[in-house]
């Protein structure tokens, strides 16, 4: 491309205690580009935007804004130079309405009037439709991020940051994202993309940066680029598909029918008349779009939440009203998604947090006292047959990183030997290399005759690992089809369809 | 500019360190008060610390520590349990009130029957007494969610209450020619909570204080029980998924500190007290809480952080006897105990980083 570059970066460098979180990187990015920053969790992706929106001071390298030197102090002053970002967590308060919380961001919030009437000129302008006195706490995810991006565009920015925008949409809802984008893009605003899903890069951006490690391993472009050329530079070696082999369907071993779960909190999601079967043998996938039910779904299998006798079945017997431990004792087996906190304790040692779910299938305890050393034993099983990186087992679960403590909560179960096992996003913010092991292992665990449900926001994941494919959308279970019939439109359809948004025709 | 960072993992040698640091500085700033109140730093510290264990009338005294550092082991251990699970309770003191009136009650219904059994039903009955006190709290809190905070805290007055009714009619010594408090069970054999060995301030109360400790910390460390009271306080959604019922948590937990408490207030008043007496309680309950923290909530240390507040207490008293210092200097004093306890113990968590460096 010949335009003339907006933002040259040049040998950035931030280190934090222990580790380089980027190490001398470059690149330019041109006036009304689209630039993706592709690379692995923990690639440095999110410093690297952090300090060009002068949330984080560099500690050496320099950055030019339209020839001229930059070094924002803050975001304030990013802002003032042009520079917005949309943020993967949004900052929205629930209990607002859509111009309450963009006039909160605002310096010289204008009458919420006048805003409002911005608002929807804007929102028009760029195929965002959006009702500025609708309560935030009601919006899709979709929408919410509407709401972000609609407070970027009325800075009138010159470089857009988007952090991972795709991760919370329906196949849909990216598809009317991305008209949005191109529109900005015509317009002559840059993008700066950040991704891992690499088919969304190769559709949107014309230019790509690939981090690993905190350094910058290659540049490409996208359209001219196959997807796994660009993962094998994202990841430095050769990809390992995992290997589904031939499995043999069994007896239904997890029966749910007619389950309905009122909503935990005001802005939870109620489960409404959820039916599903999972047989021996069989990988069910749970899609849908983030708070639509799938951490209520999680904490009926697990037993946290109890309700009808007859609304769960294991292997025909009622254990609606069974608690954690009475399943376990069973072997309906569950890893939540939220690691610190809910499947882990965080200031407590990784073989404390082997007791947690351990107890009763690994006989550690006998009459109510703990065997330690057995305890421990099995904490340095699950370190060692998952490649969990860890000094030992008397380390603090809160001292790992996401990805190894992921690879610890999946592994205690998996070892208990789990008749049913339900896992709810399982490679969240775990590298490809470790996300390929724990699939492995689902897969393995199927072959062996368990039944499997796998949760996840991750679409190309429930294609690789599951046979049945169902999505939950506003607390509701679509009914299980077989994964190879589903086409990405149908899913999308599944999981929602863009959630009432539609694009304004311009 | 200063800052903190959060270390990956807790500092076992701050988590050590803290208490002795705490002590020290409260040593230095209690020094500096002192000297402004125009009273020698180095005297009044050294009054406080050493005379009671080394000094001239130690003997005296140092029964005097045990006689003190009892309740205050007793009903902070029983705290600690709840604490460690995010469980409240405040109200130890009301307990040890109601421990003390129903197993007074007790032994003085037998009066003037001897027997040997009239002692341990007085111990069961002081258990029981604060055991139902703190019931209330805990059923409330579990049948209707409210805050045991609060309750157990408002029922401490209600016990003052009874304490004074109990003392001006149902208990008062009939022979006390009109003045308000019970017999002085000092003087009745069968229901006196003596010294074990004479001149020592060994009375059953220190007995059940040591028994709590290693019972407590058998439970902590090698019970399930003990584990989910652990896991509850550091995460409560992973103990409710690991299958821990917090009802019965918060049952457990507010019944056994209201029994420790009530233990506590029973072995008080059938021995250094004598006598249920309108003001019997000196807020033992209360300063149970600052021992509870500044034990670390373990029982060990908590063992030594009894007997370090003991020692402030008589050394305080000493020190207002011999120095003239003010009791409000002194209260200041343990007030600067806790609250440097609390601020050091940042540091278990966190590090402290100079300059601005990386700073938002």
């Amino acid at each position: 491309m010949s335009t003339p570059p907006l933002l040259t970066i040049e040998g950035l460098t931030k280190a934090y205690p222990g580790v380089v979180a980027n190490d001398h990187v470059s690149f330019t990015i041109g006036t009304g580009e689209v630039h993706a920053l592709l690379g692995e969790n923990g690639a440095g992706k999110s410093t690297l935007v952090k300090m060009i929106y002068g949330l984080v001071k560099p500690d050496s390298g320099r950055m030019t804004l339209r020839g001229a030197p930059y070094e924002p102090a803050e975001p304030r002053a990013a802002r003032a130079d042009g520079i917005a970002m949309v943020f993967q967590h949004f900052s929205l308060f629930d209990a607002l309405n859509v111009a309450e919380n963009i006039a909160l961001g605002m310096e010289n919030p204008p009458p919420l009037r006048d805003l409002a009437a911005r608002i929807r000129e804007v929102s028009e302008t760029y195929g965002l439709p959006l009702d500025p006195f609708r309560t935030v706490g009601d919006l899709s995810a979709g929408e919410r991020q509407r709401v972000e991006i609609i407070r970027c565009l009325l800075q009138d920015p010159k470089l857009l940051i988007m952090d991972e925008p795709t991760s919370v949409l329906t196949p849909q809802e990216v598809q009317i994202l991305f008209q949005t984008l191109r529109k900005l893009k015509s317009e002559g605003t840059s993008i700066l993309y950040i991704s891992h899903k690499l088919e969304e890069i190769r559709a949107l951006c014309d230019h790509a940066t690939i981090l690993r490690l905190g350094k910058n391993v290659g540049e490409c472009i996208p359209a001219e680029t196959s997807a796994r050329d660009m993962a094998e530079l994202m990841v430095g070696t050769a990809l390992k598909t995992p290997e589904r082999g031939v499995r043999e369907f069994g007896d239904v071993a997890l029966d749910i029918s007619g389950l309905s779960v009122p909503a935990p909190s005001a802005f939870g999601t109620a489960l409404k008349n959820v039916h599903l079967t999972v047989r021996r043998g069989e990988i069910l996938g749970i899609g849908g779009v983030a708070g639509n039910g799938q951490d209520e779904l999680l904490s009926v299998m697990s037993g946290e939440v109890t309700c009808a006798r007859d609304a769960v079945k294991f292997d025909g017997a009622p254990i609606g009203h069974m608690g954690p431990t009475a399943r376990r004792a069973l072997g309906v087996l569950t890893a939540p998604e939220e690691r610190l906190g809910h499947a882990a304790a965080p200031d407590m040692s990784l073989t404390e947090n082997a007791l947690l779910t351990g107890s009763v299938r690994e006989g550690l305890e006998r009459n109510g006292f703990l065997k330690w050393g057995a305890t421990r034993a099995f904490a340095e099983k699950i370190i060692q047959a998952f490649d969990v990186r860890t000094p030992g087992p008397d380390n603090a679960a809160r001292s790992l990183s996401g990805g190894n403590l992921q690879k610890f909560v999946i592994g205690r179960e998996v070892l208990q030997r789990p008749e049913v096992l339900v896992v709810n996003q399982p490679t969240w913010g775990v590298d490809a290399a470790a996300a390929a092991s724990i699939r492995q292992a689902l897969l393995d665990l199927a072959a062996g005759g368990a039944a499997v449900i796998c949760i996840s926001q991750d679409l190309d994941e429930l294609m690789e690992i599951s046979d049945n494919f169902a999505a939950l959308n506003e607390g509701r279970l679509s009914a299980p089809r077989p994964t190879a019939e589903l086409t990405v439109d149908e899913i999308g359809l599944m999981m929602g369809g863009a959630h009432g948004m539609e694009v304004a025709h311009v | 500019m200063i800052r903190l960072e959060k270390r990956p993992q807790p500092s076992r040698a701050w988590s050590m360190a803290t208490p002795l640091v705490a002590v020290l500085a409260t040593m230095v700033m209690g020094g500096l008060l002192f000297a402004t109140l125009g009273k020698n730093p180095v005297e009044a510290i050294r009054t406080i610390f050493w005379e009671p264990v080394f000094g001239e009338f130690a003997f005296y005294y140092r029964p005097q520590l045990l006689v003190k550092g009892a309740p205050l082991v007793l009903i902070a251990i029983g705290l600690s349990l709840g604490f460690r699970a995010g469980i409240w309770n405040i109200g130890a003191e009301g307990q040890y009130i109601i421990g003390a009136l129903t197993g007074a009650g007790v032994g003085l219904a037998f009066y003037p029957m001897e027997s040997w059994i009239i002692f341990p039903l007085m111990v069961l009955a002081g258990a029981f007494g604060g055991w139902a006190w703190a019931m209330i709290p805990a059923v409330l809190k579990t049948r209707f969610g409210t805050n045991e905070i609060l309750v157990s805290l408002m029922l401490v007055y209600v016990a003052e209450q009874f304490l004074a009714s109990m003392s001006l009619g149902l208990l008062k010594n009939p022979e006390g020619f009109g003045f308000p408090g019970s017999r002085n069970l000092q003087q009745y054999a069968s229901a006196h909570n003596g010294e074990i060995i004479a001149g020592s301030g060994m009375h059953w109360g220190v007995v059940a204080a040591l028994i709590a400790v290693i019972f407590a910390y058998i439970l902590l460390n090698r019970h399930m029980l003990g584990y989910h009271i652990r896991l509850t306080g550091e995460a409560p959604r992973a103990a409710k998924f690991a299958g821990v019922k917090p009802a019965r948590l918060v049952l457990f937990c507010l019944g056994t500190s209201g029994a420790l408490a009530g233990l506590a207030g029973l072995f008080e008043v059938s021995g250094p007290s004598g006598q249920v007496s309108i003001d019997f309680n000196v807020g033992y309950g209360f300063t149970a809480i600052i021992v509870a923290f500044l034990g670390r909530l373990h029982p060990v240390g908590i063992l030594l952080a009894g007997a370090l507040m003991a020692l402030t207490y008589i050394g305080g008293d000493i020190a207002q006897g011999n120095l003239g210092l003010p009791s409000a200097a002194i209260q200041v004093f343990q007030g600067m105990l806790l609250f440097f306890l609390l601020a050091f113990d940042l540091l278990t968590n966190y590090r402290i980083k100079l300059g601005t460096e990386g700073a938002l």
